[in-house]
């Protein structure tokens, strides 16, 4: 039995579908010329080391398949590791390694894989598997993330990321994405990943859900999700506000990852951001959205906007 | 504010193709169903003589202009002669002519006909005549009756009908019996008519009908009468008097001169013979505009090579499948692989039909997903593992089309058709779907285009819609409109109905 829920009801509570976000926001707000500053993940990384926004340190960039056997010595160096592609999406093609055990890596899902499974994955990458249109596209090595011990208890094996959604420069949405045993370690939100809303002004947890349904408690940690408080949250904010004044576009997802030594770390942007957001939240977007196209001017600095999204979006 | 111009091409483009639509159904007469047929009539008019001389000529009026009918086509038999068609004011001859023939020669000229709403105009504009000289007793006879007539009438109009009607009373003056002695026959009422009207200065002249009644092999031209008003010739039945050309008639030729002449030639026989047939009102149709001189009917696709018109009413139907999956992935949400993958497996479906279709696709995606997982474990460079699935997708079909050949399954061996190339990407999509989001979404996925490229088949292997987008290609632009339009549709899928089905139950302050 699929229940369905009336437009209207969905209207009221100011959902955003996708024909919409896709029309209002993301082709109005979003130049087309400044995706790429998004879509290539290294770029992103240069963009935010010049802004001054900390991000996970990149190790190594290989680009064509040749590069691919210096993989024996980058892991030498570094074997906590994340192997992403530059162009991939929806954190498609993201290998997390989390140490060595005799011959073997250790995967962030626990599996043991070889030396020459890494290998093919990363020239899997290279043919472009992972990118938009099949391009052929870069892998990175970046440094893993460590993440926060406030998390022990509602995580599963992964990192969890925080999504910021960030309108004209002011924060409207927030999430916490936890991994989950079905999701493997990743934190995209279509493969049983847990979607946690945050409260913008507290950075409190709210409601979480899983696929498109509620859920109270960890399926794997058995821990309750809710009124949990995020640490740092007025800094996480004020990245979130620095990427989007960096990139230049006005409908942007920020991607944060908490390090338990180097706090948050800017980990992705995302110009398309999806929205299941405002299902974490049980609160549509539209309704702040609304409230921020109406102002005339936004104040510059990044406090005030703070401030503004505290007043603006409270109720 | 960003709105307008799209709305505003959008019913620019839907207006403008309804218009180009409505003006050929309303106008032109094109029929909106396939095979619609009309009664369509053929006349053959048949000319015979004898000859043993030299430098024959042999001329016959054939129709030019016919109201209340359209000429499909017209066609002469000539045998050894030459032929020259010529027009002149409202009347066509033919003009036969041979150095030498000897014996018994015949000559046809074959025309069908339809009947059309469409109005013939007459080109001819005449002199007004010189009254005709009668002797008495005629003269003041014929003065008087005119005087009368002229009494009881308005116009030209209601002055011809008088006449005819006063010459054809059962209760007549002297002056009307005296002149009718004149004449008996219809011909000889109708040229006493015509003398009447010139006494009154009314131009006038004899049109020549043939009627059209079904295997009339000896069929006879009946005369009647026009009188020009100043501003169009008025047709009125000497036999009675009633105006216009009587109801299945079809005009041969005006004016008084024989309907044909033929030069050094014997027993000249010319005879009518009239045969019903049926047609398509499409061939009436695209005649219409040929006629009409249409700019829009010219621009017709029966015009290129068959060829051309079998790969048109096929790649018509595309833009069509396209529009349904703008409307299956915008308005309800269905996700497929590929955008417009599902209209080139409903292309595909057009060959093997839909059951086959959906079991060969099926069939052929499984197997090729299976040896997919395979290959993950041979670590293959993306190419040349997209290469090695496509000869696999192409050996199944070999397989599929040798097997089923042997059973005498002959529609499976059209698989051909089926686009290998877009089947081994789905492939691979799937398989990538499924080890990066999980068995279900892939399946999913794959179901909806499977059903979307099933929806794609029913709508392009409609005969009615395809006949629809042959004929009127300008439905194109409406697709375009209506694709303009939705492409600014900002409202819910119905799929995010049930996404968002938990906000329900959404408080409404959430601090």
């Amino acid at each position: 039995m699929i229940g369905f829920i009336s437009p209207q009801n969905l209207r009221e509570q100011g959902v955003l579908g996708i024909n919409q976000r896709n029309t209002d926001y993301i082709m109005r707000y979003n130049p087309r010329h400044l995706y790429p500053l998004v879509d290539d993940k290294l770029q992103t990384k240069s963009l935010a080391i010049s802004a001054g926004i900390e991000v996970p340190k990149l190790y190594s960039k290989i680009a064509i398949n040749n590069e691919i056997n210096s993989l024996d010595t980058l892991l030498e160096q570094h074997d906590q590791v994340v192997i992403k592609p530059s162009h991939g999406s929806g954190g498609n093609g993201i290998l997390v390694l989390g140490g060595k055990i005799g011959k073997f890596y250790k995967t962030a899902g626990g599996d043991l894989i070889s030396l020459n499974s890494i290998k093919h994955y990363v020239s899997n990458i290279l043919s472009g598997m992972y990118s938009l249109g099949g391009l052929s596209d870069t892998a990175f090595l970046e440094y893993r993330v460590q993440f926060d011990p406030v998390f022990n208890n509602i995580s599963f094996k992964g990192v969890p990321d925080i999504r910021i959604i960030v309108f004209k420069g002011v924060p409207v949405s927030a999430m916490i994405r936890l991994p989950t045993s079905k999701s493997g370690g990743k934190a995209n939100l279509h493969q049983g990943v847990i979607g946690v809303g945050i409260n913008l002004n507290t950075g409190r947890t709210t409601h979480a859900v899983i696929g498109n349904s509620p859920i109270a408690i960890h399926p794997d940690t058995g821990h309750v999700i809710n009124d949990l408080q995020i640490p740092k949250w007025q800094k996480i904010l004020k990245i979130a506000i620095k990427c989007a004044d960096t990139v230049g576009l006005g409908y942007l997802g920020v991607d944060i990852v908490l390090d338990s030594e180097l706090g948050p770390l800017m980990l992705e942007l995302n110009a398309r951001p999806g929205l299941n957001v405002q299902l974490a939240n049980q609160q549509g977007l539209q309704h702040n959205l609304a409230k921020i196209e109406q102002l005339e001017n936004i104040p510059q600095s990044i406090d005030e906007r703070i401030v503004l999204a505290e007043t603006l979006l409270l109720n | 504010m960003h709105r307008t111009p799209v709305i505003f091409w959008s019913v620019l483009f839907v207006v403008i193709g309804m218009a180009i639509f409505l003006h050929k159904t309303i106008q032109l007469d094109y029929p909106l169903v396939a095979d619609k047929e009309t009664e369509a009539w053929t006349v053959q008019a048949r000319l015979s003589f004898d000859t043993n001389k030299r430098n024959i000529k042999a001329m016959l009026y054939i129709p030019n202009v016919t109201p209340g009918y359209s000429k499909l086509e017209e066609y002469y038999i000539s045998g050894k002669f030459g032929l020259n068609a010529k027009k002149a004011n409202d009347n066509k001859t033919a003009n036969w002519a041979i150095r030498k023939a000897e014996g018994k020669q015949t000559l046809y000229y074959r025309t069908t006909v339809t009947k059309t709403g469409a109005a013939s105009k007459w080109a001819t504009v005449p002199d007004y005549p010189d009254a005709p000289r009668f002797e008495e007793p005629y003269a003041t006879a014929i003065s008087k009756i005119i005087e009368d007539v002229r009494r009881q009438s308005a116009d030209t109009y209601s002055f011809t009908y008088e006449l005819i009607n006063q010459l054809k009373s059962s209760d007549a003056n002297e002056n009307i019996s005296l002149i009718r002695g004149l004449a008996d026959s219809n011909h000889e009422i109708a040229d006493l008519v015509i003398k009447l009207l010139s006494v009154a200065h009314i131009p006038t002249r004899k049109l020549w009908v043939i009627g059209l009644t079904d295997a009339a092999n000896n069929a006879h031209p009946r005369v009647l009468i026009q009188a020009y008003n100043g501003d169009e010739w008025l047709t009125f039945d000497p036999k009675d008097g009633s105006a216009g050309i009587p109801a299945n008639h079809l005009v041969w030729k005006v004016g008084d001169a024989p309907f044909y002449e033929v030069n050094n030639g014997k027993n000249v026989e010319l005879q009518f013979s009239v045969t019903k047939s049926y047609i398509e009102l499409l061939d009436v149709a695209k005649q219409n505009a040929k006629q009409t001189s249409s700019f829009l009917g010219g621009l017709t696709l029966f015009a290129l090579p068959v060829q051309s018109q079998n790969t048109y009413s096929l790649l018509l139907m595309v833009p069509l499948g396209a529009l349904l999956v703008v409307f299956m992935r915008t308005f309800i949400g269905i996700q497929t692989f590929g955008t417009f993958m599902p209209i080139l497996i409903a292309v595909a479906f057009r060959e093997t039909q839909l059951f086959w279709g959906i079991i060969l696709f099926t069939g052929i995606v499984f197997v090729g997903l299976l040896i997919r997982f395979y290959l993950e474990h041979l670590r293959l460079l993306l190419i040349p593992r997209l290469t090695v699935i496509l000869v696999v997708v192409v050996t199944l079909m070999l397989v599929i089309s040798l097997i089923t050949s042997q059973f005498g399954v002959d529609r499976l061996l059209s698989i051909s058709l089926f686009p290998m190339v877009i089947l081994a990407m789905t492939i691979e999509r799937m398989s990538i779907t499924w080890e990066e989001n999980g068995a279900q979404a892939a399946l999913s996925q794959g179901l909806g285009s499977l059903v979307v490229a099933s929806f794609g088949y029913l709508l392009m292997a409609s005969e009615h819609l395809s006949y629809l987008m042959f004929v009127f290609p300008e439905s194109l632009l409406v697709i375009l409109g209506v694709c303009l339009a939705m492409g600014r549709y900002t409202g819910y899928r119905l799929s995010e109905l049930i996404r968002f089905r938990e906000m329900k139950s959404a408080p409404k302050n959430k601090s």
